[in-house]
C-alpha cells in the first residue's frame, strides 16, 4: 500500500521535473516550486489517521491517474462559457480553463486602471507587482504542513493575482471562473487576493465543467487583507460529479478589516474546504458561512479554523449543510481565541437536515478560548424536516412532496438571502430549486 | 356538508375524544367551546388530518364522503381549511409565493387553469383587503418575524385566498388584542356566506360577540356536554364551564336549539 502511494507520488514529481525546466519563472518561484515538491514527497496525501483527515479518504484522488499539465490550458470555446459567468461581471471576470488563463475568454474592461487583475506569473515578471506577489505567495497557505497545499504550490505558473490599491472601492464584482474539460487531468488553480488599507471589492470565486470526465481540483486561495480593507467572497463549486475538489482558503484581516465569505458546495464526488481566517489584527471582523447541499454519494468536507489572535474581534459562522441519498458532510469548524484576543466575540453554528436515512453528518464545533473576557457561542444540530411545519403546509393543500422541497428551500435559505450580488442569489435560488424538483415563482 | 358520528380519537394511545357527533350544514356557524383539556382542538386537528392523532372509532362524512380516508392535503384541495393554534413560520418563502401555490394546487385539483402570478397579484390585493393587510406583507416571508395578531391575520388571509367550504378556526381569538380581534372576526364574517361553514374553536365567549354562532357545543372530557344557540355562551361565560362536569350529556344532534 505504501509503495502504491508512493509511486503515484512519484507521477506528480515526474511531471513536475518536466514542468519546472519548462515553466518560466524568477529564481524565488523556482525554489518555492521546488520546496513545496521536496515537503509533498515528504507529506504525501494525508490518510484517515491523520485526524483532519479521519472522516475522508482521498486514495481515490491518490490512486486516480490524474495528468497535471500546469502550462496548457483546456480547449474550449467562448460560447461554452457563456452558461457559467455572472451578468455582473461579464467585463471583470477572469475564465481558467483546467487551471490554466485563457486570456482570450477574460475581460477586464470594467475594472478601472489601478485595479489589477493579472495571471499571477504575469504579476510576478512586472517588476510593480514582484515584490507584493513574493511577500505574500506561499506564506499564508502553508505548504509545509499540508500535502494537497504543497502539490498545489509546486505547480504554480498560472493563477490570478488581484490587488487593490489603498481607498479603491471595486463596484463591479471580479470574477474568477474555473472551468473544467474533465479529462482526467490535475489542475492547480492559484489566487493571490492583497486588498491595501480601506480599499474594497468583491470576488466571485466559482468553479464548474463542460465535461463529465473526472478530474481533480487542487486550489489555493491567499487573500490578506490591509487596514480598513473590506472583501466580500464568494465560493460557488458545481464540480461535475465525477469530480474532485480540494480547497485551501486563507485570509489574513488587517485592523478593522472585513472578510464576508460564503461558500456554496453543489459538485464534485468528493470535495474538502480548509477555511482559515487569521485574525491578528484588532477590530477586524469575518462572516465564514456556507451551505452543502449533497446528494446520491457525495462526499462534502469543510474544516474552518478562525482563530482570534488580537482583542476587539468579532467572528460569525453559520454553515448550513442538505444531504440526500447516501451522502455523507464533515464539519469540523475550530474557533480559536487566544491569550491576548480579550473582547472577542465569536459565533460559530453548523445545522444540518438530513433528507434520508443513509446520509450520514459528522460535525465537530470546537471552541478553544484562552482569553477570560470574551462573548462565545457555539452549536451544532442534525435534523430532518419538522412535521408540524410539513403538516402545516399540507393542510394549505400542497402535496407533501412539494411540502418538503419548499421547507427545505426555506432551510437553504437562510445563507443564500445574505448574497448581496443578485445574479449569484437569484443562480443559487435556482440551483436549489431544481436539485429539489420544486417550483418557486411569484 | 359535515356529520361526525361517534367519533372517538386520541394521541399516543391517549383517547381524548369519546363519542362525537356533530352535524354542520352549508350556511352555518358553529361554535365549539369546552374548558382547557376537553378536546376542542383534538377535534380540529382530527378534521383536517394531523398525523399524529389517531381516530379509533367512528366516522366522518364531508360531502357525504369519507374525509378521515383523505390526506391532510386532498382534504384541503377539497376545500376544508383551518386556521392554525400557533401557525408555522415558513422562511425563504413569501407570502405571495406561498398563496400562490397553494392557491393553484387547489385550482389543478378543481381542473381549473393556474394563475401566472400577475393575475394572482390582483386577486390577491383584493382578498387582503379582508384583513386589512398591505402589500408589504406578501413579499416576506411566510409569517416570519410576524407578530401574534399578523400571524392569526395572515391564517385568515389565506382562508380568503383558498375560499374553503369549510372553515375551522382552532382559538383563532387567543392572542389577539381588541383590534386585531375586530379586524380577525371582520375578515371571517365577510367570508361567510350561505354555501360554506365556520367551525369556531373557542375557549372563551368574547369571539362570539364579532362572529355570532348559530350553535354551541360544549365539549367536556371528550363528549359534547351541552348544546345550545348563541346564549349558551353567554351562560358559560356568567358560570364558568365548572357546572358542566355534573350536567347530564346531550349527545343526541338532534337535541340542540334551532
Amino acid at each position: 500500500m505504501v509503495t502504491e502511494i508512493t509511486e503515484r507520488e512519484n507521477l506528480y514529481l515526474e511531471a513536475f521535473r518536466g514542468f519546472q525546466s519548462e515553466a518560466s519563472g524568477v529564481s524565488w518561484l523556482v525554489r518555492l516550486r521546488e520546496n513545496a515538491m521536496t515537503a509533498f514527497q515528504e507529506l504525501g496525501f494525508p490518510a484517515t489517521k491523520d485526524e483532519e483527515w479521519k472522516y475522508t479518504n482521498v486514495a481515490a484522488i491518490s490512486k486516480g491517474k490524474f495528468q497535471p499539465h500546469a502550462l496548457v490550458a483546456g480547449e474550449l470555446r467562448s460560447r461554452e462559457v457563456a452558461a457559467f459567468t455572472v451578468p455582473e461581471a461579464v467585463d471583470s471576470q477572469l475564465v481558467f480553463v483546467d487551471g490554466v488563463l485563457r486570456t482570450d475568454l477574460s475581460s477586464l474592461t470594467a475594472l478601472s486602471n489601478q485595479v489589477v487583475a493579472l495571471e499571477l506569473s504575469e504579476a510576478i515578471a512586472t517588476e510593480r507587482y514582484s515584490e507584493i506577489v513574493r511577500t505574500h505567495l506561499g506564506r499564508g497557505a502553508d505548504y509545509v504542513a499540508h500535502g494537497f497545499t504543497a502539490l498545489n504550490t509546486a505547480f504554480i505558473s498560472s493563477g490570478a493575482f488581484i490587488y487593490l490599491p489603498a481607498d479603491i472601492s471595486l463596484a463591479a464584482p471580479i470574477h474568477l471562473l474555473f472551468l473544467a474539460t474533465g479529462q482526467q487531468r490535475a489542475n492547480f488553480p492559484r489566487v493571490l487576493v492583497v486588498a491595501e488599507t480601506n480599499s474594497s471589492a468583491t470576488v466571485v470565486e466559482s468553479y464548474a465543467a463542460t465535461g463529465a470526465g473526472p478530474y481533480f481540483t487542487n486550489a489555493v486561495v491567499e487573500i490578506v487583507l490591509g487596514e480598513g480593507a473590506r472583501l466580500e467572497h464568494y465560493k460557488v463549486q458545481r464540480e461535475s460529479a465525477a469530480a474532485f475538489h480540494v480547497a485551501t482558503t486563507v485570509a489574513e484581516l488587517g485592523a478593522n478589516s472585513s472578510y464576508d465569505s460564503t461558500n456554496i458546495t453543489f459538485g464534485a464526488q468528493l470535495s474538502r474546504n480548509d477555511i482559515q481566517v487569521i485574525m491578528d489584527h484588532e477590530g477586524a471582523e469575518c462572516w465564514v458561512d456556507g451551505l452543502y447541499l449533497v446528494t446520491a454519494n457525495q462526499h462534502t468536507d469543510t474544516h474552518s479554523v478562525i482563530d482570534h489572535r488580537q482583542p476587539h474581534c468579532t467572528s460569525h459562522q453559520l454553515y448550513k449543510g442538505i444531504l440526500d441519498g447516501k451522502s455523507r458532510a464533515v464539519f469540523n469548524g475550530k474557533v480559536f481565541v487566544r491569550h491576548d484576543a480579550q473582547k472577542t466575540d465569536a459565533m460559530q453554528t453548523n445545522k444540518n437536515l438530513l433528507l434520508s436515512n443513509e446520509a450520514r453528518v459528522d460535525t465537530k464545533p470546537q471552541l478553544e478560548i484562552l482569553a477570560d473576557d470574551v462573548k462565545c457561542a457555539h452549536g451544532a444540530a442534525v435534523g430532518q424536516l419538522d412535521p408540524e411545519e410539513l403538516f402545516y403546509l399540507e393542510a394549505r393543500g400542497l402535496h407533501p412532496e412539494l411540502a418538503r422541497n419548499l421547507l427545505t428551500y426555506g432551510f437553504a435559505e437562510e445563507v443564500i438571502v445574505k448574497i448581496k450580488l443578485d445574479s449569484i442569489r437569484s443562480q443559487l435560488d435556482e440551483a436549489v430549486l431544481h436539485r429539489l424538483n420544486a417550483r418557486l415563482e411569484a | 356538508m359535515l356529520e361526525i358520528k361517534n367519533l372517538h380519537a386520541g394521541i399516543d394511545g391517549n383517547e381524548i375524544l369519546k363519542g362525537i357527533n356533530l352535524t354542520i350544514r352549508k350556511g352555518e356557524i358553529h361554535a365549539i367551546m369546552g374548558p382547557n383539556g376537553s378536546g376542542k382542538s383534538t377535534l380540529a386537528k382530527v378534521l383536517s388530518g394531523h398525523p399524529s392523532y389517531e381516530v379509533t372509532a367512528g366516522e366522518v362524512l364531508y360531502e357525504g364522503k369519507n374525509l378521515l380516508e383523505m390526506s391532510p392535503d386532498e382534504r384541503a384541495r377539497s376545500g376544508v381549511f383551518m386556521a392554525f393554534q400557533y401557525p408555522i413560520e415558513v422562511p425563504g418563502v413569501s407570502n405571495a409565493q406561498f398563496l400562490r401555490l397553494a392557491y393553484n394546487e387547489k385550482r389543478k385539483h378543481l381542473g381549473e387553469e393556474e394563475l401566472d402570478p400577475l393575475e394572482f397579484k390582483d386577486l390577491l390585493k383584493e382578498r387582503a383587503k379582508v384583513v386589512e393587510m398591505d402589500a408589504s406583507f406578501m413579499t416576506r416571508s411566510v409569517n416570519e418575524g410576524f407578530s401574534g395578531g399578523e400571524k392569526k391575520r395572515n391564517e385568515i388571509l389565506q382562508m380568503a385566498v383558498l375560499e374553503p367550504k369549510l372553515a375551522i378556526l382552532d382559538e383563532t381569538d387567543s392572542g389577539l388584542d381588541i383590534d386585531a380581534l375586530r379586524i380577525v372576526a371582520g375578515g371571517v364574517n365577510q367570508l361567510h356566506n350561505e354555501n360554506n361553514a365556520v367551525i369556531l374553536v373557542t375557549h372563551y365567549q368574547r369571539l362570539l360577540d364579532y362572529i355570532v354562532p348559530q350553535f354551541v357545543h360544549v365539549l367536556a372530557n371528550g363528549r359534547i356536554a351541552k348544546e345550545g344557540g348563541k346564549e349558551l355562551a353567554l351562560e358559560l361565560e356568567e358560570k364558568g364551564y365548572d357546572w358542566l362536569k355534573t350536567a347530564t350529556p346531550e349527545t343526541s344532534v338532534e337535541a340542540r336549539a334551532n
